[in-house]
């Protein structure tokens, strides 16, 4: 997959619609920055710290993941970082989102909206439910077209089948006129890729695109969205909870946890070598491929964090294998691993001479500091 | 009566992609559901009015001592029942009644000698009328008002048009009616007719004058109803994801309401709307007697008093298969709006 992906990714070869990135941010420029975003919900139960103090940076052409259990985030963070979530009526947001120069957390109203669809496009992780059961596929494409570009109906139409057929969907003629029920599931994410992709937007926000599929049309899905990405020259955010999914298809991941990222690198370095015990914890809560059959998975006991009443400290302490006392009162900053390109927040990081003392006493009294039985094999690292 | 309701998302058949539509393919379920509809309607017509001829005969009273008059001597009232023919067995005169149906004779009044049709014929347009420009302003107030209320809900025009619109149904009709008489006709100002009906044909802006008054009155309940159903579903329809995928397109919130979530949003307020449709036609005794309109409903009630088993009967079937094809007019509707009901169908 590795080598699919680099190919198509070092190709550049142009095709007709991928009109690439139109002037703006070269490759490599900064496209997307978020500093310090904040989400919270305000409900009847009490404040949901759903993102805090999130800052990330994608690069025009870049693949970034943001990777994380449900109820992480992730996808809070990306619908901020479009701003299809704004503050009022019980939502708080601060921290600023820049697009391309345009700081879009000002905006609002048809200023905001003006990039969506054309510039940043949105993939849901449902293709069941996220096309309009009512309105012929042909229509629901066009209509993007039709808003943000001054053609005819009849080229947008032509278009609509153009993007199609880029989509690998088989006599797109016929599909246009079609309605999302005749179509299966794999089918209407292709769909709703051509959507996002109709206007030749430069920034592509995919949250968990292939989560409601089976898993025989996951790769194709992924690989599609791979292809497309590397030969338009768009940067993507591709929103996840697996990291196999991300392994081979991503510049560089941003790990998620109780609304905060807990560790970011380029995509090599994080699996290479992981600092944070989350990240570590949810790369051995994945079968391996190679290893033998019938090994018991390495879960992560306990459960993700209560985002009402998160814990003092470090959020991942309660389930953390190595957490010590510092950890359940102290929280970590974000710091730098080497490089800044590599970030985690951690009192203890994965293969430090700290950590391997950390380990050995949890081991010892069995329990980490925050009470959690640790045995050996839970911990072989 | 059986109504359908659309199959929900829910139910919509997971994948698979469908085979290519035969050339034609796509007006046959259409052609199906009117001759499923077709059979329906005859049974419950022979139903209906066989069971009406049965409880009008079980009415204590006799049409011929009724129709013979007060002063009437036995042999009088005999020699009227047997006019009547209302000697013969009750199952004798239901066929024959059926049979007259069937060659298109309704028969005639008791009463009056008129015949049943003609009576019908003057009767139903003004029902009719009144029936579809009542659902018309119903319609017209509640859909505007409830999607600016799902498209924000608890806000001023939600909270406002839901207490005017729930003490606007929990009032009587009549009483509105007569709050619209004082208002409009007569009290505060005189610009409208209290009572009586005008032709459409004899003067078309006297016909709208006479009707403006009662529709209104008709039309407020049932305004107030489709405005909390259809914003309520709406605002259901706005949580989907395919509302959020539309959004992220750019599209404006007018478009987002109008275009992606109305249609998605209206199967209830459709099917409720054919069930009033389908009730109204039937006559409205109440509004039509506060505004001396001489409608189905009140030929109904005179029947009733009168034992005017004829017209009665006429009347009678006349609501059944109003009622029926409304239902089958809704049925169709279903098919226009959602295009999963015509796979399944």
């Amino acid at each position: 997959m590795t080598g699919t992906r680099s190919e198509t990714r070092n190709g550049r070869s142009e095709d007709v619609l991928g009109a690439g990135a139109q002037g703006g941010a070269p490759d490599g420029a900064d496209l997307l920055t978020a500093e310090d975003v904040v989400v919270r919900f305000h409900t009847k139960k009490g404040v949901v710290h759903a993102v805090e103090g999130v800052s990330l940076r994608l690069k025009a052409g870049e693949v970034l993941a943001v990777v994380g259990e449900s109820g992480s985030g992730k996808t809070v963070f990306t619908r901020r970082a479009m701003g299809l979530i704004s503050g009022g009526r019980g939502t708080e947001v601060s921290g600023t989102v820049t697009y391309d120069g345009t700081r879009i957390s000002e905006l609002s109203g048809k200023a905001l909206s003006a990039f969506w669809g054309s510039e940043i496009a949105l993939i849901l992780q449902d293709p069941m439910t996220s096309l309009n059961p009512v309105k012929r596929i042909g229509a629901q494409l066009t209509e993007t077209i039709l808003l943000h570009e001054r053609v005819t109906k009849k080229e947008a139409l032509e278009r609509a089948v153009e993007l199609l057929r880029s989509v690998g969907l088989s006599e797109p003629e016929r599909r246009v006129r079609q309605y999302p029920h005749e179509l299966s599931g794999g089918m209407r994410q292709r769909v709703t890729i051509a959507i996002a992709l109709s206007c030749n937007p430069r920034l592509l926000l995919a949250d968990e695109p292939t989560t409601a599929l089976d898993v025989t049309v996951q790769a194709q899905i992924l690989d599609l969205l791979a292809d497309l990405q590397a030969r338009r020259r768009m940067a993507m955010l591709l929103v996840t909870h697996d990291l196999r999914v991300v392994r081979s298809r991503s510049d560089r991941i941003a790990v998620m946890y109780a609304g905060r990222i807990v560790e970011t690198a380029p995509t090599p370095e994080l699996f290479a070598e992981p600092k944070m015990p989350y990240t570590e914890a949810l790369m051995n809560a994945v079968p391996p491929v190679a290893g033998p059959n019938h090994v018991r998975l390495q879960v992560i006991p306990g459960r993700p964090p209560d985002l009402i009443n998160p814990p003092a400290g470090c959020k991942f302490s309660p389930r953390c294998p190595y957490a010590q006392d510092r950890c359940l009162t102290e929280e970590p900053p974000l710091r730098d691993a080497g490089s800044p390109d590599h970030q985690y927040r951690c009192w203890f990081p994965v293969g430090s001479p700290a950590w391997a003392e950390a380990k050995a006493r949890n081991i010892e009294r069995g329990t980490s500091a925050a009470g959690t039985p640790v045995t050996e094999e839970m911990v072989l690292t | 009566m059986t109504l359908t309701t659309p199959a929900g998302p829910a139910l919509t058949p997971a994948g698979g992609a469908s085979p290519a539509p035969k050339p034609g393919g796509r007006h046959r379920p259409a052609l199906r559901r009117i001759r499923k509809r077709l059979v329906h309607l005859l049974i419950v017509l022979l139903a209906v009015t066989f069971l009406s001829f049965v409880v009008v005969d079980l009415l204590p009273g006799d049409a011929a001592v009724v129709v013979a008059g007060d002063n009437a001597t036995p042999e009088q009232v005999q020699q009227v029942r047997e006019d009547l023919q209302l000697d013969r067995p009750l199952l004798v005169r239901y066929v024959d009644w059926l049979g007259g149906v069937v060659t298109g004779d309704l028969g005639s009044s008791f009463r009056t000698g008129q015949p049943v049709a003609e009576a019908l014929a003057q009767r139903i347009p003004v029902t009719f009328e009144i029936t579809i420009v009542a659902q018309l302003l119903a319609l017209l107030i509640a859909i505007p008002l409830a999607v600016y209320s799902a498209y924000r809900p608890g806000r001023l025009v939600d909270r406002a048009s839901m207490t005017i619109g729930f003490g606007a149904a929990a009032m009587p009709t009549f009483v509105f009616g007569m709050v619209l008489i004082v208002l409009f006709a007569g009290g505060v100002s005189s610009i409208l007719p209290a009572t009586g009906y005008v032709g459409f044909f004899e003067d078309p802006l006297g016909n709208l004058r006479s009707i403006i008054l009662p529709c209104l009155t008709l039309m407020i309940a049932e305004a107030a109803v489709y405005r909390q159903l259809l914003r309520s579903d709406m605002i259901s329809t706005l949580q989907e994801d395919f509302i959020l995928m539309a959004r992220s397109k750019g599209l404006s919130a007018r478009t987002i309401l109008l275009r992606h979530a109305l249609r998605p949003s209206s199967f209830s307020l459709i099917t409720l709307s054919g069930v009033n449709i389908g009730r109204l036609l039937g006559g409205t005794v109440i509004v039509e007697t506060l505004f001396a309109i001489p409608g189905l409903g009140q030929l109904i009630v005179q029947a009733v008093f009168n034992r005017d088993y004829m017209i009665l009967q006429g009347a009678l079937l006349f609501v059944a298969v109003a009622y029926v094809v409304i239902n089958m007019l809704i049925d169709l509707l279903y098919l226009a709006l959602d295009p999963r009901v015509r796979r399944d169908a």
